[in-house]
């Protein structure tokens, strides 16, 4: 849908939910109707000088205030026209700047505008008389966002310093009702622009140019001073951003823009645990394959043969056939898919590389077969009635028979692949799923939740598995539940039934299901046992989960063949060295 | 008849001007601070001491100006009273005896008739901020001893108490807390601050507090350099505050103007920094005070502000952040090398003042007269910096020719030494530098001595070095055409047996010089510089020579380093050990 205005700066809801601002480059504000299934243009505010690069609603709905170059406009809804304009001081610390940009607004409720701009400035009007009220520079370089919390007693703002400060509103004066809006506390979390606040009513969340999404709780509103209370720093996504084709040795990488095939060296040299063996055999970049146009990749697979690749964009559904030739690869584009297979929030091949699974996001499962170089759609699996929940999670067991599949809240479904309906629904916990597999042999249904939870289900027997109701009954390491960062991808040994392979960001974890639990009082994270002990101490200080924190940050591991594991290490450092330099700052001493 | 008395000494100048905060008076003409036994009252625009308020017999601790009449003062002392005294005439009005050591003083307008100390009682560092009641009464000696308890473990320093909102809470803070009691409610709330979060440098002690006059916010100092601006402090879950940092160490004093938009600040920076609207970017400096700022206050008409420094002394400060006033006391430096002298024009002491200058003293008056910069370069305030330090001086010929020595020792081997000269200038009555000696000797110099005597025309100087030499040094002309610049340069170099040269000294008609070379004492011929005569006792290194002056003068007096005092008389050559005596060396 197209706003007629040039590109689109900057959009909001109305309070009420049912009305869209849009802010475009030609200087026009648009006022768009939201009904269930469109969105209707309604009508133009007057027109502008220049882009509008901010946008907020009273809470009553009855005004709005936009934030352009140079100035704010104080909008009528009901009439669309302007009824303030008001001038923003170009100054910065004396010099004057070419442009003063208003990167943000926030309309308050007792008629306040908070404006945050390019020259470091946090600035109060009144917007009845349009007048400044206060002003505080806090920053050398621009405020780029700007958070209010649902109370309007205190907001947040990121600068392009990497600098977030809290505003709060507190009593002049202990025994009178004067209150002032005043600077409190700077974090400093970020190295780079932050491009975004919010403000949730315990926590300031922050992100921005550095990748890393931090979540700082308000000491003040939490009640009990637990692990919910600390800093939290996200830097990758909590999801599979890499598959693998255990056949050939291949890793698909998932970039925003594009993918990457390459294929795994090898070595012949044997070593002590601990070596690092030279590679006999370099590893290959296969294959780089750009998307096109602008939109973010949502996610990608590579079948276990290696032979198909699969990705989707937001709205573009693409499926490639791969052909070796000794050490050529061919890319083969398999064209005409079907209209319905749009987008998809994830993507699985079965185990034999004969079947696609496809979730769209319109909460429909696409069973599809592949057949060399062309496919058959075979068959889609509608959502629950009454559910709009569109899964973002599949996991297909070994054997082929059972397809599991998991939305955001309401549940794991099993479907039966053979008889292509549902065979039974896992019952809904109250923290989402963040990985899901399917053990081979037994068609034990392993399912991490974000809370740190791990659940083994049977599917054959509908029920929990009686290790999943210990584990339950006793309770996970207290260690276990305070790990930051939620397990992203499960898997099995073949020849080893007893043992789940699981890990995080931070850590890789073998769970040996024969072996004794942790309580709270044993040693999570056991080093290697001294081997000087014998072996009857060593039996007693051995527990179920061994873990392994060498690999940081770890973001894919799994076992290509019995002896062989594959893991994926991301440095942070490498990720920062892509980064345009952060705004210098002088530092004291130096 | 005279009835004997133990010895009893007079403190009558010299004393501690820095002690507490000045206070201004209500006006802005007067400025008071604490001096010693006494309350000095300068005028803020001549800097010229109005009246001396005595009467304590002890140190003064704390001054206040009476809120309920502004042309009165509070003063307490150790003494264990509060005195009230018209400042306009300087008179005594009257004496409240607490009977307790009184170790700071506040006032607030709403407690009318009562004052607030800080004593401690028991134990040794435990202090209370107490209130003491003072009775009505027309007799001039009043006991107040209605004490009422407000906070106990306070801090001894008063800077570390501040009363907010007129007198509605008092704030304390002492190592890693702040204390707030309000005063209606009766209760404490008490806010520390995490020490352990980084033990290596857990630097967040608080050093002073300062309340807003019109707003409930409390700005406190750290060590670490910080300020902190408290709010919403009356809810011990919802209190919330903002950082201030500039200083990079301590921040010593801060304080608020009278009408809350500006917060002052200073430390050993020795800058005065003024945070507008309590914001972060928005500050103005005063910078280059000389010293580290131990005080600030702020006068009740909002028109002056003054800083206190280590060095003594007092700046009257303009509201535009321009030194208008500077009341300097005697600067007591960590080391006074050059030990005590007199100029002999001015009668004034003269000693090491503030770092490379020598002050003149006078006396008489209670007031520095001046100061003479004598290495001429830029301090730099910096811990662990290797200063250059003004190790020696002498006056010579009436005081007309100064004679300085500085030095700079980084390692064992560097040794940077250099000699100054400086002739009086009768036309700007002050010293000019005449001759620059770079490394007058290898070693230092132990002593340097002028011939006084009339008869020599030649003004000469000896300068005895740990070098083992001795030189002399004359005024000459210097290579001028005109033949009129003068300059100093070397005439002599002396030794005795590779002994380091300890002290020298002229006789009184400045025909023979003395020169201790360890042990033992040379005597050397000033016109020919032919060694005489030499005296060994082996009763120690000497440390001082002096010759006998008029009928005296045949007697030449050694002092060594155990204690012994010689006495050689220079017709017979004898000696005489008059007696030992047990003196520790040492400058005052």
């Amino acid at each position: 849908m197209d706003a007629f205005g040039g590109p689109i700066w900057s959009m909001a809801v109305s309070p009420c939910g049912s009305q869209l601002l849009v802010g475009c480059e030609d200087g026009s504000v648009k006022l768009f109707q939201i009904t269930p299934d469109k969105i209707q243009f309604e009508r133009n505010f007057d027109r502008q000088k220049s882009r509008i690069l901010s946008l907020s609603w009273h809470p009553s709905g009855t005004h709005i205030a936009a934030g352009s170059i140079d100035y704010i406009s104080v909008f009528d809804v009901k009439s669309g026209s302007a009824v303030h304009k008001m001038l923003v001081d170009r100054q910065y610390m004396g010099v004057s700047k070419r442009k003063c940009i208003i990167w943000g607004v926030a309309f308050l409720s007792d008629g306040t505008v908070i404006s945050v701009d390019s020259a470091g400035k946090v600035q109060f009007w009144d917007s009845a008389t349009g007048t400044l009220v206060k002003n505080h520079l806090i920053a050398n370089a621009d405020v780029q966002s700007i958070a209010v919390s649902d109370q309007e007693d205190s907001f947040v703002v990121g600068t392009a310093e990497g600098t977030v400060f809290h505003f709060q509103l507190v009593s002049v004066t202990s025994n009178s009702s004067e209150k002032q809006w005043v600077r409190t506390k700077p974090f400093q979390h970020h190295t780079h622009d932050v491009r975004a606040v919010a403000h949730s009513p315990t926590a300031l969340i922050s992100g921005g140019t550095d990748t890393h999404l931090v979540i700082r709780p308000l000491m003040e509103k939490v009640e009990v001073k637990n692990y919910d209370a600390a800093l939290r720093k996200i830097t990758f996504p909590h999801r599979r951003l890499i598959s693998c084709s255990k056949k050939r040795h291949l890793l698909l990488f998932q970039f925003a823009h594009h993918l990457e095939l390459w294929r795994l060296g090898s070595t012949v040299a044997t070593g002590k645990n601990g070596d690092t063996l030279p590679l006999s055999k370099d590893a290959d970049h296969l294959l780089h394959l750009k998307t096109k146009g602008p939109e973010n990749i949502i996610c990608s697979c590579i079948s276990p043969c290696g032979s198909w690749i699969a990705y989707s964009t937001t709205s573009r559904f693409f499926l490639y056939r791969l052909n070796y030739e000794h050490d050529n690869i061919s890319l083969q584009r398999v064209s005409k898919m079907p209209a319905f297979l749009r987008s998809a929030l994830q993507i699985l091949f079965s185990e034999d590389s004969t079947k696609l699974f496809v979730a769209s996001n319109q909460g429909s499962l696409h069973i599809i077969r592949l057949l060399e170089g062309s496919f058959k759609h075979l068959h889609t699996l509608q959502p629950q009635s009454g559910t709009v929940e569109s899964m973002c999670l599949l996991a297909v067991s070994p054997d082929g028979n059972w397809l599991a599949a998991s939305g955001t809240s309401a549940g794991v479904h099993v479907y039966n692949i053979k008889h292509l309906k549902l065979h039974c629904t896992v019952p809904a916990y109250n923290f989402p799923v963040t990985a899901l597999a399917i053990a081979p042999n037994t068609n034990n249904l392993v399912i991490a939740h974000s809370d740190q939870q791990v659940f083994e289900y049977s599917i054959p027997d509908k029920q929990y598995t009686e290790w999943s109701r210990t584990i339950q009954k006793q309770g996970f390491h207290y260690l276990w539940l305070q790990r930051d960062t939620p397990i992203t991808h499960i898997s099995f040994h073949p020849k080893r039934p007893m043992h789940i392979l699981l890990h995080d960001a931070y850590m890789f974890c073998i769970i040996d299901k024969s072996l004794p639990l942790p309580n709270d009082k044993t040693l999570l994270y056991n080093p290697l046992p001294p081997t000087n002990e014998s072996d009857v101490i060593r039996r007693r200080t051995a527990h179920a989960f061994k873990i392994s924190k060498i690999y940081k940050p770890l973001l894919f591991m799994d076992l290509l063949d019995e002896r062989t594991l594959v893991a994926v290490e991301r440095p942070l450092d490498d990720i920062i060295a892509q980064l345009p330099p952060p705004i210098k700052k002088k530092k004291f001493g130096t | 008849m005279v009835e004997e008395e133990s010895v009893r000494v007079v403190r009558c100048g010299g004393s501690e001007l820095n002690f507490r905060r000045a206070v201004f008076s209500a006006d802005s003409k007067y400025i008071f601070c604490v001096s010693g036994d006494f309350v000095k009252v300068h005028s803020t625009a001549t800097e010229e001491c109005v009246h001396i308020l005595q009467g304590h017999r002890n140190l003064v601790t704390g001054i206040q100006l009476n809120p309920n009449n502004h042309l009165q003062l509070y003063s307490c002392s150790f003494d264990g009273t509060v005195k009230l005294w018209d400042y306009v005439d300087g008179i005594l009005i009257k004496t409240f005896v607490v009977g307790l050591k009184l170790h700071a003083l506040f006032t607030l307008p709403s407690a009318e008739d009562s004052v607030f100390v800080i004593i401690n009682k028991e134990k040794p560092d435990v202090f209370q901020l107490v209130s003491v009641k003072l009775p009505k009464s027309s007799s001039q000696e009043i006991e107040a001893k209605e004490l009422s308890f407000v906070l106990d473990y306070i801090n001894q320093s008063p800077k570390c108490i501040a009363f907010g909102n007129e007198g509605e809470y008092v704030a304390a803070v002492r190592d890693f807390y702040l204390s707030v009691y309000f005063f209606k409610k009766k209760t404490t709330s008490r806010f520390t601050l995490s020490s352990s979060r980084n033990k290596k440098h857990a630097k967040n002690n608080f050093t002073c507090v300062a309340c807003h006059p019109k707003e409930d916010c409390i700005a406190t100092g750290h060590k670490d350099g910080k300020i902190r601006l408290w709010r919403n402090f009356d809810d011990d879950k919802k209190y919330t505050y903002t950082c201030l940092h500039w200083h990079h160490d301590m921040v010593m004093d801060l304080a608020f103007s009278v009408t809350g938009t500006s917060l002052l600040s200073g430390g050993r920076e020795s800058v005065l920094v003024e945070w507008r609207d309590a914001t972060e970017k928005n500050k103005e400096f005063l910078p280059r005070l000389g010293a580290t700022i131990e005080h600030i206050s702020v006068s009740p008409a909002g028109d002056l502000f003054c800083t206190s420094h280590s060095d003594n002394k007092i700046i009257v400060i303009h509201r535009n952040l321009e030194a208008s006033a500077v009341i300097q006391g005697l600067v007591k430096d960590s080391n006074i090398f050059t030990g005590l002298m007199v100029d002999p024009r001015t009668k004034a002491l003269v000693l090491n003042g503030k770092p490379g200058h020598l002050q003149f003293y006078s006396l008489q008056h209670d007031k520095q007269l001046y100061n003479l910069d004598i290495i001429q370069q830029e301090y730099i305030n910096d811990y662990g910096l290797i200063q250059i330090e003004l190790t020696k001086a002498a006056f010579g010929c009436y005081g007309n020719w100064l004679a300085t020595v500085e030095q700079r020792q980084e390692k064992e081997t560097e040794l940077e030494l250099q000699m100054k000269l400086w002739m009086y200038n009768k036309k700007t009555q002050g010293f000019v530098l005449n001759t620059k000696v770079n490394m007058p000797h290898e070693d230092h110099i132990t002593a340097l001595c002028f011939c006084n005597a009339e008869k020599f025309e030649n003004p000469t100087l000896v300068t005895s070095s740990k070098d083992g030499h001795f030189k002399v040094w004359i005024l000459t002309d210097d290579s001028d055409i005109y033949k009129k610049a003068v300059g100093w340069t070397c005439d002599f170099v002396g030794s005795y047996h590779k002994y380091q040269a300890t002290n020298c000294c002229f006789s009184e008609d400045g025909s023979l010089l003395a020169v201790s070379f360890e042990e033992i004492v040379t005597i050397w011929d000033s016109e020919t510089w032919e060694l005489k005569c030499t005296f060994c006792q082996r009763a120690g290194k000497i440390r001082h020579l002096c010759f006998g002056r008029l009928t005296c003068s045949k007697y030449l007096l050694g002092a060594t380093e155990n204690g012994i005092l010689c006495c050689w008389n220079l017709l017979s050559c004898a000696c005489k050990i008059l007696f030992y005596y047990k003196v520790i060396w040492q400058s005052i």
